[in-house]
C-alpha cells in the first residue's frame, strides 16, 4: 500500500516527452482502433484513446492538462462515431482531470498501481457513457456488467504494455 | 478574487470543459428538421468531424495501403497455385451464364413491360461505385464504416451501400474524399424487410450487441431459422429484393411483451468488409442507351426465336396426312390456312353428328331473333293447333275420327319445319297470312299426346291448353287447313298497308273462349274482342292470358281467300 503512494519529490516530477509524442500517439491510437477493428471487430472493446489519455494523464499530472487532452482525444474519436460531438469528449475529460489529479498524489510508476488506475478509469469510462447516451441522448444502450468488467480487464492488461511501451518515449534525464 | 481562480483552476477548467461540451452536444441534439432540410451535421459539428477525419484517415490510408500492397503482393506472384485450372472452369461458368443470362434477359424485359404497364414504379440498380473500407469507429456502439469515396467521386448522402452477398448499409457522412457508412447492425439505422417464405414486413435495426434483427414482430410459429430476408423497398433507400441475410433465432422484445424480436445473420460479412458497392443511380425510368440496348436485343431475339421456328418446322414432320379422310370444308380451310401461315391453329371438336340447339354455331344472330319467339324445336304438344273451324267436328284431331273402334287417340304432329315468328298485331288489323286461315274467336288449342277417351266419344277440346308456337307458312296451312300451326303474338307496329278494323261490337267483348263448340258455331268474320295494347305472350308453353285466347277478326278480304277444305279431306 506504500508502495502505491507518492513518497519522493522524483515520483511526483512531471515526466518530459518529446512534443511529436503527444500529437502522434493519440492520432495512432485513433487510426489503429478505427482500422484494426476493420478486420478484427473483436477489437473495438478495446479503447486506445482512453488508455493514451490516462497515460498522458497521470504522467503529466496535470488536470488541466489532462482535462484538455481527454477533451480533444475525445471529440476526435466522436468524429469517427454517428453519436454527437462530445460525448466521448465528456467521458475522457472526466477520466482525464481525475487521472491527472490522482497521478499527484499516488505513484503511477508502478504497474499495478498502473492496472488499478485503468480498469477503475475504463469502468468509469463505461458508467459515463452509459449514463450519457442513455439518458442524455435517450439511445438504446445495453448495460451488461459482466462485459464492463471483461472490457475493463482487457483494458487494464493491455494498458500496461501501452503504458510501458510509451515510457521508452520518455526524454532521459542526464 | 485572484487566488479564487488559481486555487480551483483545475475545477474552474473542467467545468468549463464540460459545459462547452454539454452545450455542444445540446446543439447537436436538438429537434431534427424535415427530411428535406434535415442534415446530419450543423455545419460547425461537419466542420469538426471533417477535421478528424481527415486528421485520421491518413494514417489509415497509409496502413491500407501497406496492407494493400503486401497482400497483392502474394496473391499476384506467390499465390498463384491453380490458378490455370480456375482460369478453365471460370471460363465454363461463363459459358454457362451466358447461355442463361438470354433467358433471364428476356423475363427481366417483360416484367419491366408488365410493370410499366401496371404504372407500377420500382427503382432498379443501375450504377454502382465501387469503395474500400478505410476504418470504422473502433467503438462498439457506433457500427460505423469509413470508404475512400466521397461527394467528388458521386456519393451522396443516404445512397445504399451493399455487397454481392447483401446490404451492408447506407451512406450517412459524405466528405469530399471519404464517406461514412451507417451499418445495418447499428440501433438508430433502419430498413424496410421482408421475410421472404411468410412474407412478414418489419423494420431491420441493430441491437447493442451489434446483430441485426426485425423489430416489434407479432408472434408466428412459421418463422423459422434459416428463413432468407429480403428488403421490402419502402424505405426508400434500398431497393426491394436484395438479401438481408437469414432468420437466426426469434427472442422476445424486452420493451414491447407479446412482440418478438427475430435475430437476423446478415448475408454480407459485417465484421470483414473489403470492399463495398455504392449505388449511386438507382430509379424506375430506363437510360437511353438502355432503351436502346434493350431494342436490339428485342430484334435479336426475335431474329433467333424466328430462325428457331424455322429449325423447328424443317425438323417436325408435316402435319398433314395424306391418307387421313377427307373433313369438312372447315376444317379444311383451317389446315390450309394454317399450312399456308405456319402457324399452329388451335384445335376445333369435330361436327356433331346429331345437332341440337346446344350445338356450337347453331344459334341464329341476334338480329334475327324475335323477342319472345321459341327457338327451340317442340318435340311433344307442339306444333298444331287445331282450327276451330266453322264446322264442329273440325276440332276433332284426324287420328281420333280416324278410329273406327271407338278408341279416340289424339297424337300430337309434330312439327319439324321451324319458321321465324311472325308479328301479329293485336289491334285487329290484318293478321299475318299464317293466321288469315284461322276462324275469328278461334281458340289456340294444343292436342294433348296421348289423351284417349273411353268411352268413343270425341275428345274434348276444351281440355286442349293452348301455348303459344312458332308460326308456319301459308302453304302448309293450305295443305292441311284445319290445322293451324303456332305463331307467336307480339306487339308492334302495323305492317305497311295493313288497315285497322272497327271497333268491336259489345257481342265481341263476351266471347267463350274455352267452349270450342262455341266457337266453332261461330261464324267466320265475327267481330271479336280488339286486344290493345301490349300483350304478354309466355313461351314456355303456359297457357296464353285470357285476352289472347280471343283473337281479333280478321280483315274481310284478308280472310276470305283461305277456304275450308271438305270434311273429307280432312278425314
Amino acid at each position: 500500500m506504500a508502495r502505491l503512494i507518492a513518497a519522493s519529490r522524483h515520483e511526483v516530477e512531471v515526466q518530459p516527452y518529446p512534443l511529436i509524442v503527444f500529437i502522434l500517439a493519440p492520432l495512432l491510437a485513433l487510426g489503429l482502433q478505427s482500422f484494426v477493428s476493420l478486420h478484427f471487430q473483436r477489437f473495438d472493446i478495446l479503447d486506445l484513446p482512453l488508455l493514451v489519455t490516462i497515460y498522458f494523464a497521470i504522467t503529466r499530472r496535470n488536470p488541466v492538462t489532462g482535462t484538455i487532452a481527454g477533451a480533444i482525444i475525445g471529440i476526435a474519436q466522436d468524429a469517427l462515431t454517428r453519436q454527437p460531438l462530445g460525448i466521448f469528449g465528456i467521458c475522457k475529460s472526466i477520466i482525464g482531470y481525475l487521472a491527472a489529479s490522482l497521478g499527484v498524489r499516488i505513484d503511477t510508476e508502478s504497474h499495478l498501481t498502473r492496472a488499478l488506475l485503468t480498469f477503475g478509469f475504463v469502468f468509469l469510462h463505461s458508467g459515463m457513457y452509459w449514463l450519457l447516451v442513455r439518458r442524455l441522448l435517450a439511445q438504446p444502450y445495453v448495460w451488461s456488467w459482466v462485459h464492463e468488467l471483461i472490457r475493463a480487464l482487457i483494458n487494464m492488461v493491455v494498458g500496461v504494455i501501452l503504458f510501458a511501451l510509451l515510457d521508452l518515449a520518455k526524454q532521459k534525464e542526464y | 478574487m485572484e487566488s479564487f481562480f488559481s486555487r480551483y483552476k483545475n475545477a474552474l477548467v473542467l467545468i468549463v470543459v464540460l459545459l462547452a461540451q454539454v452545450i455542444g452536444v445540446a446543439i447537436q441534439v436538438r429537434r431534427p428538421l424535415p427530411k428535406e432540410h434535415a442534415q446530419p451535421d450543423a455545419g460547425g459539428v461537419r466542420l469538426i468531424r471533417y477535421w478528424a477525419i481527415n486528421l485520421v484517415s491518413p494514417p489509415e490510408r497509409f496502413v491500407h495501403w501497406m496492407g494493400a500492397g503486401i497482400i497483392g503482393v502474394w496473391d499476384n506472384y506467390l499465390d498463384l497455385i491453380h490458378v490455370r485450372q480456375q482460369n478453365k472452369d471460370l471460363q465454363a461458368e461463363i459459358d454457362r451464364l451466358r447461355i442463361e443470362e438470354g433467358g433471364i434477359v428476356e423475363d427481366a424485359r417483360q416484367g419491366q413491360r408488365l410493370q410499366q404497364l401496371l404504372a407500377f414504379k420500382e427503382k432498379y440498380v443501375y450504377k454502382t461505385l465501387p469503395a474500400q473500407i478505410i476504418g470504422t469507429s473502433g467503438s462498439e456502439q457506433s457500427r460505423i464504416l469509413s470508404i475512400n469515396k466521397g461527394s467528388k467521386d458521386g456519393v451522396g448522402v443516404d445512397m445504399p451501400v451493399i455487397t454481392p452477398d447483401g446490404i451492408v448499409g447506407r451512406v450517412r457522412e459524405v466528405f469530399p474524399h471519404s464517406s461514412q457508412v451507417l451499418e445495418i447492425s447499428d440501433p438508430t439505422s433502419g430498413a424496410g424487410v421482408i421475410l421472404a417464405t411468410t412474407r412478414i414486413r418489419g423494420i431491420l435495426r441493430g441491437n447493442g450487441l451489434g446483430q441485426p434483427q426485425v423489430v416489434n414482430i407479432m408472434p408466428d410459429e412459421r418463422i423459422k431459422t434459416g428463413e432468407p430476408v429480403i428488403t421490402s423497398g419502402g424505405d426508400q433507400i434500398f431497393p426491394r429484393g436484395m438479401a438481408v441475410g437469414v432468420v437466426d433465432r426469434v427472442v422476445p422484445d424486452p420493451d414491447h411483451d407479446p412482440l418478438v424480436d427475430v435475430l437476423i445473420r446478415p448475408a454480407a460479412n459485417l465484421s470483414q468488409l473489403d470492399e463495398v458497392l455504392v449505388i449511386t443511380n438507382m430509379g424506375d425510368q430506363v437510360t437511353p442507351n438502355q432503351k436502346l440496348d434493350m431494342m436490339q436485343s428485342e430484334a435479336a431475339a426475335d431474329a433467333q426465336q424466328l430462325k428457331a421456328s424455322e429449325i423447328l418446322a424443317e425438323r417436325l414432320p408435316s402435319r398433314i396426312d395424306p391418307d387421313a379422310p377427307q373433313t369438312d370444308d372447315e376444317n379444311s380451310d383451317d389446315s390450309a390456312d394454317a399450312e399456308g401461315e405456319g402457324i399452329a391453329r388451335p384445335m376445333r371438336p369435330p361436327a356433331a353428328l346429331h345437332p341440337d340447339r346446344f350445338t356450337p354455331n347453331t344459334t341464329p344472330a341476334a338480329d334475327t331473333l324475335t323477342p319472345g319467339a321459341r327457338l327451340a324445336p317442340q318435340s311433344e304438344g307442339t306444333g298444331t293447333t287445331t282450327a276451330a273451324v266453322a264446322k264442329p267436328h273440325a276440332a276433332t284431331p284426324l287420328s281420333s275420327a280416324a278410329n273406327s273402334d271407338g278408341d279416340t287417340t289424339e297424337t300430337a304432329t309434330v312439327m319439324p319445319k321451324k319458321k321465324a315468328p311472325e308479328v301479329v298485331p293485336d289491334d285487329g288489323s290484318r293478321p299475318p297470312t299464317t293466321m288469315a286461315m284461322r276462324p275469328a274467336a278461334s281458340t289456340p288449342t294444343t292436342t294433348l299426346p296421348a289423351v284417349s277417351s273411353a268411352s268413343g266419344s270425341e275428345t274434348n277440346p276444351a281440355t286442349h291448353v293452348a301455348i303459344p308456337r312458332p308460326a308456319i307458312d301459308a302453304e302448309q296451312n293450305t295443305a292441311a287447313p284445319p290445322v293451324v300451326k303456332t305463331r307467336v303474338i307480339t306487339d308492334g307496329p302495323l305492317p305497311s298497308g295493313a288497315k285497322k278494323t272497327t271497333p268491336p261490337t259489345a257481342s265481341a267483348l263476351n266471347p267463350q273462349p274455352h267452349v270450342p263448340t262455341t266457337q266453332a258455331q261461330k261464324a267466320p268474320g265475327t267481330p271479336t274482342v280488339q286486344h290493345k295494347g301490349p300483350e304478354l305472350v309466355p313461351d314456355d308453353g303456359s297457357r296464353p292470358p285470357p285476352t289472347m285466347l280471343v283473337k281479333p277478326k280478321p280483315q274481310p278480304q284478308q280472310t276470305v281467300p283461305v277456304q275450308q277444305p271438305p270434311q273429307g279431306d280432312m278425314q
